[in-house]
């Protein structure tokens, strides 16, 4: 199956007082009908501006972006302001991570809603107004006629991001994207809106790009997932391998780091020792080096690609070690050994 | 001297809503917590979970005393404090430190670390003299791992994690007895979050801290806390231990949080059965009759909306208050924690459940 959207080698540099920040460097993802791509990152990973600039969001006088996004034969990236206007919010719409500051808060939840509609189709503004009605009951506001006379305030949490994806799917869009959907809500909420996207999607036949920190959310929804790290994808496989057996060592840091809410309670979390690094002043080599317990002297030279996993089906990873010491090491960490003892076990190759 | 640091009783209060510019008169009130009870244990860390809105950090700032109750009582080491103020007050605010959310706000951006972590020596007059308090702060910052040589930056050139460091030392500076931490690791990033509550639950260990422990996040507080309390628009609906809470809920809403829970593992996701709750939480200006639940709550029949259950023992689980309580089987059905050690334990008399 052809992807509806494919991303090839993007990178994005935004020009500051402090340096260069290479936010994206050098990304590929793709997204197919009626499937749904995670992407998984911490804050300044780059995921957000990923998605930002496919939909053509980051342009200005100091980003420098490369690469191609490939929609319907249409590059987004070197389409003008004009044809990607006709493209975003139409056939790629995008969910914004926080509804209270995405609406806009003069105006009336329905006016809003229509003017989405009529940017994309030429319809009158009393069929435009009934069509927002159907949207938000689509997206199951109570009440939606009556709700559409309300402003952003007047709306919970909640129900102001389901009025955000009533808004993203007002023209039918091909592509979803959703940046940290349910990151500002709470659990019974963003369970009911995690099952309303899956719900629409089944129906609409939409690919989802869902992002997120929560490594949860993306064990629920996605049928792929892409690791960020530093501006690059670091690891990609079909959701149940990146589980089961995930080959970087900052896929095992995060799935080691989070407290889980089945099996035995942890004694002691492992965290991830030092911080993100800074988008400026990347570190040599492997990025993650300066924060990985597998490190190796050639490491902090040699920059990792982003490889096939050998008899792993659809996984690469961005990774220096062997493919075998990768398997033992994540065997013993699975296995509940913490990352010193690991290291002291396996001899790294 | 009971065993209890912290008694809270019948807890109340509400916020008034008032109308008018110069005659204000009172037309409502926001019942953001509406009578709650619960024992803070000595040594312990009682996590306390729940929604926007339910209450928690409202709780947490009666226990600070940054706001008086409107009625009900607490008991700091068998001392009402709830009504007291003046000297008294800024004595009590020596046992009792507060850790807040957002390292961001939380710290003077004008000010160094070492001020910022050294202030409390100042204000409650323990130590005016710089040398000797500038030891004490540097002590604290490598306590609670931050590098001592650090004393004279400022919290911009910090990292969240860092920051958030800084404020754990300056709640840990008068050596309090209790510390309040109100979502202390909810801004950070999940990488960094370890680091925190490891840090935490090492300087507990340690100084044998009492931790009231504020979140959202269930997983979390099942890694930090001995024991649980649940709350929902202004009331406690369960309390129990930890390993009780998450293996045999017997509340309804904790059954439907339990359930929300993204868990990171695609095999599990796929294999529960996931309980929605509908709507949102009502309004806690005017909060449903009788068992506040009861119009989202799955369960419920007509004594849910006559008759306001009270917190009680519940067979095979903690306190709760609810009239008709989950069963392990129906635990079980929604969440897969459950589901685990329910099979296990009960797979020769009811294979059927799962």
């Amino acid at each position: 199956m052809t992807p509806l959207l494919d991303v090839q080698d993007m990178h994005v540099t935004f020009e500051t007082e402090d340096g260069l920040v290479r936010a994206v460097d050098g990304v590929s993802f793709s997204v197919e009908a009626g499937k749904t791509l995670g992407i998984v990152g911490e804050s300044g990973s780059g995921k957000s501006v990923t998605s930002l600039t496919v939909m053509g969001l980051t342009r200005g006088p100091s980003t420098k972006i490369s690469g191609t996004a490939m929609f319907e034969g249409e590059d987004l990236i070197a389409a003008s302001d004009v044809q990607l206007r006709e493209v975003r919010g139409n056939e790629v719409a995008m969910i914004f991570q926080d509804p209270l500051s995405s609406l806009h808060p003069f105006y009336k939840v329905g006016t809003q809603l229509v003017e989405a509609i009529q940017t994309h189709q030429h319809v009158s503004r009393g069929a435009a107004w009934d069509r927002s009605g159907q949207l938000l009951e689509l997206v199951g506001i109570p009440e939606a006629r009556k709700r559409l006379d309300h402003y952003p305030h007047e709306f919970s949490g909640g129900m102001r991001q389901r009025a955000m994806i009533a808004m993203a799917l007002s023209n039918d869009p091909k592509v979803l994207i959703a940046d940290e959907p349910t990151t500002a809500l709470d659990v019974t909420v963003q369970a009911q809106i995690l099952e309303l996207i899956a719900k629409l999607q089944a129906e609409l036949g939409m690919g989802v790009v869902i992002i997120t920190h929560d490594l949860g959310v993306v064990a629920e929804v996605a049928d792929e997932i892409a690791v960020m790290y530093a501006g690059r994808i670091v690891e990609r496989g079909k959701t149940d391998t990146l589980f089961d057996s995930p080959a970087h060592p900052y896929t095992w840091g995060l799935l080691e780091s989070i407290p889980k809410l089945t099996g035995p309670r942890e004694e002691e979390l492992i965290p991830i020792p030092g911080r993100p690094p800074s988008l400026i002043h990347r570190p040599s080599g492997c990025a993650f080096h300066p924060r990985c317990p597998y490190v190796r002297e050639e490491h902090k030279k040699i920059d990792p690609h982003l490889e096939p996993v050998p008899e792993d089906g659809g996984h690469s990873v961005a990774c220096l070690l062997a493919p075998n010491t990768r398997r033992e090491l994540w065997a013993k960490l699975s296995a509940g050994e913490e990352p010193e003892q690991a290291r002291a076990e396996v001899p790294l190759q | 001297m009971s065993e209890n640091l912290v008694e809270v009783r019948d807890l109340v209060k509400h916020f008034p809503i008032t109308q008018g510019i110069v005659f204000q008169k009172k037309v409502g009130a926001v019942r953001a917590v509406d009578g709650i009870s619960f024992d803070v244990r000595k040594g312990e860390t009682l996590g306390i979970v729940g929604e926007t809105g339910c209450g928690k950090s409202t709780t947490a700032k009666l226990l600070m005393r940054l706001l008086t109750p409107t009625s009900g009582s607490i008991k700091f080491e068998d001392e009402e404090i709830g009504y007291v103020s003046g000297s008294k007050l800024k004595q009590l605010r020596r046992e009792m430190q507060m850790i807040f959310q957002d390292p961001y706000s939380s710290l003077n951006p004008r000010k160094t670390v070492g001020a910022i972590i050294g202030d409390p020596f100042i204000v409650h007059a323990i130590d005016r003299n710089d040398k000797s308090r500038r030891k004490k702060v540097q002590e604290l910052m490598e306590q609670v791992g931050l590098n001592p040589e650090h004393y004279n930056r400022f919290p911009h050139e910090f990292s969240g994690g860092q920051r958030q460091r800084i404020g754990v030392a300056r709640a840990l500076a008068l050596k309090p007895k209790l510390i309040v931490a109100d979502e202390p690791v909810s801004a950070l990033d999940v990488s960094i979050q370890a680091q925190i509550l490891n840090l935490l639950s090492e300087l507990q260990r340690e100084l044998g801290l009492t931790i009231v422990f504020i979140a959202h996040d269930l997983s979390v507080v099942r890694h930090m806390c001995d024991r649980v309390g649940v709350m929902y628009l202004g009331t406690m609906v369960e309390v129990a231990d930890n390993e009780t809470l998450y293996s045999h809920p017997r509340h309804p809403y904790t059954g439907a949080l339990l359930s929300a829970v993204p868990v990171a593992d695609p095999h599990e996701a796929r294999s529960k059965s996931r309980q929605i709750l509908g709507g949102d939480v009502p309004s806690p200006t005017n909060p449903p009759k009788a068992c506040r639940f009861h119009t989202r709550c799955p369960k419920a029949q007509e004594l849910c909306w006559t008759e306001t259950p009270a917190l009680e023992p519940k067979t095979g689980g903690g306190l709760a208050a609810c009239h008709y309580p989950l069963t392990d089987a129906e635990a079980a059905d929604r969440i897969p924690a459950v589901a685990e050690t329910y099979s296990s334990s009960a797979a020769s008399s009811s294979p059927s459940s799962s």
